[in-house]
């Protein structure tokens, strides 16, 4: 992400700034719309805190009708539009634009239905994801995907970025977890996706939409999933002496067909830095530690934590602490949730990356890391959902020292890098955002990204959605569809046809 | 009249270009196992994949498939099978439905059509399991997205995109899919003699306790006797499946026979005859007759879908069982396809689709086969076969005319 260049602001569209506020007034009344520079700073930003803009005036509509007549105006005028939700991004997804309106949506947070025989809760998008959970509990039900930022991070957030969380190796992404989905084009147009019904009539355009990072359109509405929420839940705190070991023990305990609610790795750093925090009891002559949560059925449970500890012990587990208690369990929780926080203790800034790998790879992806460790001169400390092999290297630098942000940058593109050659990929749940923008050629050759933007240009042929996201480059929609077709004889002529 | 056979991926390239220079529509088959599904085409070409078949990467530690979209389904199952996996989403296979021999499926199709099962609710459909495509786009060019992994938000789900397509947006050449172990021990719990409003509420009262119901599906009496030689008698039976290691299931077996106690006596069928019999509900055999008599999916909230049957019975002599807690509905029609009908009540009673799955040619072409999509949805689904198709060569108005 070094020197991240975003898309030239449009003078034209800032000389205009004055009739554009007016036009949102007029959709939006009273305090909808926000122009003042010192109450627009507080949106400058998302949980990508590197990088920061004002935008160029904030709207927070309140009704679908408005959102519509907003979007409308902003097409029809050729203004861009930046939608946000709670901005807890951590890609840089809500980056404002000098020249865009920033779309808040956090005033649709009302709860609209809870149908509890068809299992499915009807929200607003401005919902927090633990709002939904904290809806339904006193039934006993639950909605699944937990991305650690729950507590703050909005439904509809969690669409645009197709969110996981700890809970996602058994129950599903947000991609399979929402039903239906109502959105608003660019046009204004309002369409429902899906229901309370299961799969498409058409089109997987919920597929599409889920993990679109708002550049497809607005969601208005969201239909999720809600589950009844395990009888049981108890946890394994499980340590190595190496990753090896570690890894071969996630392999083996999936392989036997037990998918734990929640398998969680942590490297000898990050063991370090938590123990040192939240003392969870961690051991600390371990290089990897793994928290295995099994939920279900008490007599499920207890069945697997058996089987569970074996394969641990088979693969040279030096510790191996079962929970006997709620307060046990959540003691080999906490220091794992607060792995982010204190390494923060133990450096001035950090930066978390996101890449996937084939589990396989873990060794080599972790030896290839402390060696771009020693060449950058910058520690590293892991986390990682273990049981679908999602890395999240937190890389600790220091702000004030003059081009240390520069150097974690690189390092952080070296380590996605490694991962896309072992066969993983950028991000498995943060997005792409403007942070790994530019490294998606790494990924994906230019056809393939230009036929990614020919879906972006099905939805929004005029690019005005969230501008300067994931694309490197976005090409004009008409050059794009332009064909070039060679007059081709008939190919093949020796094989049967018929 | 040609059928092109392709036997690497350069050739597909080559076939579309050809045919994109020639203007000329083509059919995109593997088999043909579900040629009758669908609006009939009229192409003067077709490219069979069946002959672009093969693994090309299976890793059972890391529950990852991948092979080129001809490949069989049967073949990659029994290959799963012999490292005790399979595909989670159970996809059902339309053959007996359609007067065709089983087991003629392949994974393109499969994809390209979202096959699922009864274990729907639990586990998803095709779209939930794949995780990566190559695929020829309708420029003639051969574009990847996805990967390998599980966990992946790199640009946009082409993977999902492809999912339901029935082969209007490109040639998908090969598929990468998540593969899971399959369960340990399986059975089924059997509720006698409820009425289809009755059945409604207590799947949802087991689909909503801590019994992990993996299938509940509930078959009227002239159904339930047309389902694993009769074993079930006749008489309108509730079927609850459980899944998993066998402590666990036996011990959900007990907690739901309790808490469905005022529904009367619960049944236990063997692991056996359990399979045998989601594999009938997964395809359809009560419907499997050998006729061209209508048979509509139709996808609806649960505890909504009994009461379009309800009122389809008023006017109409209807065949109908249950499958996903009741959302999902099959339903044979003894004569007329009554789709203004059907679709009306679908509408009326909170949403959802009905496919006309079955019917003759004739009423295939005069008839929506996929439920027609409001103005703004149809021209968005326009607007995307436009993007990846812009010749309009690849099965022309198979699913909607103009897509």
């Amino acid at each position: 992400m070094p020197g991240l260049v975003m898309p030239k602001a449009d003078e034209a569209t800032m000389s205009r700034r004055a009739a554009i506020v007016a036009a949102l007034q007029a959709i939006v009344p009273g305090e909808g719309v926000v122009d003042a520079t010192n109450e627009m700073r507080v949106f400058e930003s998302d949980a990508l805190t590197a990088y920061h803009q004002l935008p160029l005036v904030v709207v927070l509509p309140q009704t679908v009708a408005q959102v519509s007549l907003i979007l409308k105006y902003c097409y029809e005028n050729n203004v861009k539009v930046v939608p946000r939700g709670s901005g807890t991004s951590l890609s840089g997804g809500a980056l404002p634009l000098e020249d865009a309106v920033l779309l808040v949506m956090t005033r649709f947070n009302r709860i609209l239905e809870i149908d509890y025989p068809n299992r499915a809760a009807v929200v607003q998008p401005g919902v927090t994801n633990l709002g939904i959970t904290k809806a339904v509990e006193h039934e006993g039900f639950y909605y699944a995907p937990d991305p650690s930022s729950q507590i703050a991070c909005s439904i509809g957030g969690n669409v645009a970025e197709n969110s996981g969380g700890v809970h996602c190796l058994k129950y599903g992404l947000t991609a399979n977890n929402v039903l239906g989905l109502e959105m608003v084009l660019i046009t204004g147009e309002v369409i429902r996706l899906g229901g309370k019904h299961l799969d498409s009539e058409g089109y997987d355009f919920l597929g599409l939409m889920t993990g679109s990072e708002g550049l497809l359109g607005v969601v208005t509405e969201v239909t999720v999933r809600i589950l009844q929420k395990p009888t049981t839940a108890r946890a394994l705190m499980v340590g190595f002496p190496t990753s090896e070991q570690a890894g071969q023990c996630v392999a083996e305990i999936i392989a036997a067909g037990i998918i734990p609610g929640g398998m969680e790795m942590m490297d000898r750093p990050a063991i370090h830095a938590a123990e040192d925090f939240v003392h969870a009891g961690y051991p600390l002559d371990v290089e990897a530690l793994l928290i295995i949560e099994l939920d279900g059925p008490a007599v499920e449970v207890d069945h697997l934590i058996t089987m569970v500890e074996a394969i641990g012990r088979k693969n040279g587990a030096t510790t191996c602490v079962i929970s006997q208690s709620e307060e046990e369990r959540m003691a080999f929780w906490a220091g794992r949730k607060a792995a982010f926080p204190a390494v923060g203790r133990i450096s001035p800034d950090y930066l978390c990356m996101d890449g996937t790998i084939p589990r396989k790879e873990l060794p080599k992806v972790l030896a290839g890391m402390r060696e771009l460790s020693e060449k950058y001169g910058l520690r590293v400390a892991n986390v990682f959902h273990a049981g679908d092999g999602n890395l999240h290297p937190l890389i600790l630098y220091d702000a004030n020292i003059p081009d240390e942000l520069h150097k974690a940058e690189s390092f952080g593109a070296d380590i996605l890098r490694l991962c896309v050659k072992v066969g993983g990929v950028l991000t498995g749940e943060h997005g792409v955002g403007v942070e790994k923008r530019d490294l998606m050629p790494e990924m994906f050759n230019e056809i393939d990204l230009n036929q990614q933007i020919r879906v972006k240009c099905a939805f929004d042929e005029r690019h005005l959605l969230n501008p300067g996201k994931v694309f490197p480059q976005l090409h004009r929609c008409a050059e794009l569809g332009r064909m070039h077709v060679h007059r081709g004889k008939v190919p093949f002529p020796d094989i049967p046809r018929f | 009249m040609s059928t092109f056979n392709p036997h690497s991926e350069d050739e597909i390239v080559e076939i579309v270009q050809w045919a994109l220079s020639e203007q000329a529509p083509i059919e995109i088959i593997g088999q043909g196992s579900k040629r009758e599904l669908g609006r009939p085409l009229q192409t003067e070409h077709t490219i069979a994949l069946s002959t672009y078949s093969g693994v090309t990467l299976y890793e059972p530690d890391e529950l990852v498939l991948a092979a080129k979209a001809g490949t069989p389904v049967a073949e990659l199952e029994a290959l799963l099978a012999a490292s005790g996996q399979a595909f989670q989403f159970e996809p059902m296979d339309y053959g007996p439905l359609l007067g065709r021999a089983a087991g003629q499926g392949s994974l393109g199709g499969l994809l390209t059509t979202n096959l699922c099962g009864p274990r729907r609710l639990k586990a998803g459909s095709a779209r939930d399991h794949v995780l990566g495509v190559r695929v020829v786009s309708g420029r003639g060019e051969l574009f990847k997205s996805g990967g390998r992994v599980v966990k992946n938000v790199t640009g946009y789900d082409l993977s999902k995109g492809m999912a339901h397509s029935w082969g209007t947006l490109g040639v998908a050449t090969e598929i990468t899919f998540k593969v899971l172990p399959k369960p340990e021990a399986e059975t089924t719990l059997v509720l006698r003699g409820l009425a289809d409003d009755e059945a409604a509420r207590a799947m949802a009262i087991a689909m909503g306790s801590s019994g992990e119901v993996a299938s509940a599906a509930h078959l009227p009496g002239n159904v339930a006797s047309r389902v694993i030689g009769g074993t079930l008698q006749g008489e309108a039976s509730t079927l609850l499946r459980l899944e998993g290691f066998a402590p666990s299931v036996a011990d959900r077996a007990e907690m739901l026979k309790k808490l469905l106690a005022s529904a009367g006596t619960v049944d236990t069928l063997s692991e056996d005859i359990s399979r045998n019999l989601w594999r009938e509900i997964r395809d359809v055999i009560p419907f499997a007759d050998g006729t061209e008599r209508p048979v509509w999916r139709v996808s609806m909230a649960p505890m909504e879908a009994y009461k379009l049957v309800a009122s389809l019975r008023m006017g109409a002599a209807v065949d109908a069982f249950y499958d996903w807690q009741g959302g999902l509905i099959w339903l044979r029609m003894e004569g007329d396809p009554e789709a203004e009908a059907v679709r009306a009540l679908v509408a009326k009673y909170g949403g959802g689709h009905a496919t006309l799955v079955r019917a003759s040619v004739a009423l295939r072409a005069a008839l929506p086969v996929f439920e027609p999509q409001p103005a703004p949805l149809a021209a968005l689904s326009k607007r995307l076969k436009q993007q990846f198709d812009p010749s309009g060569i690849f099965n022309p108005g198979r699913m909607v005319a103009g897509v």
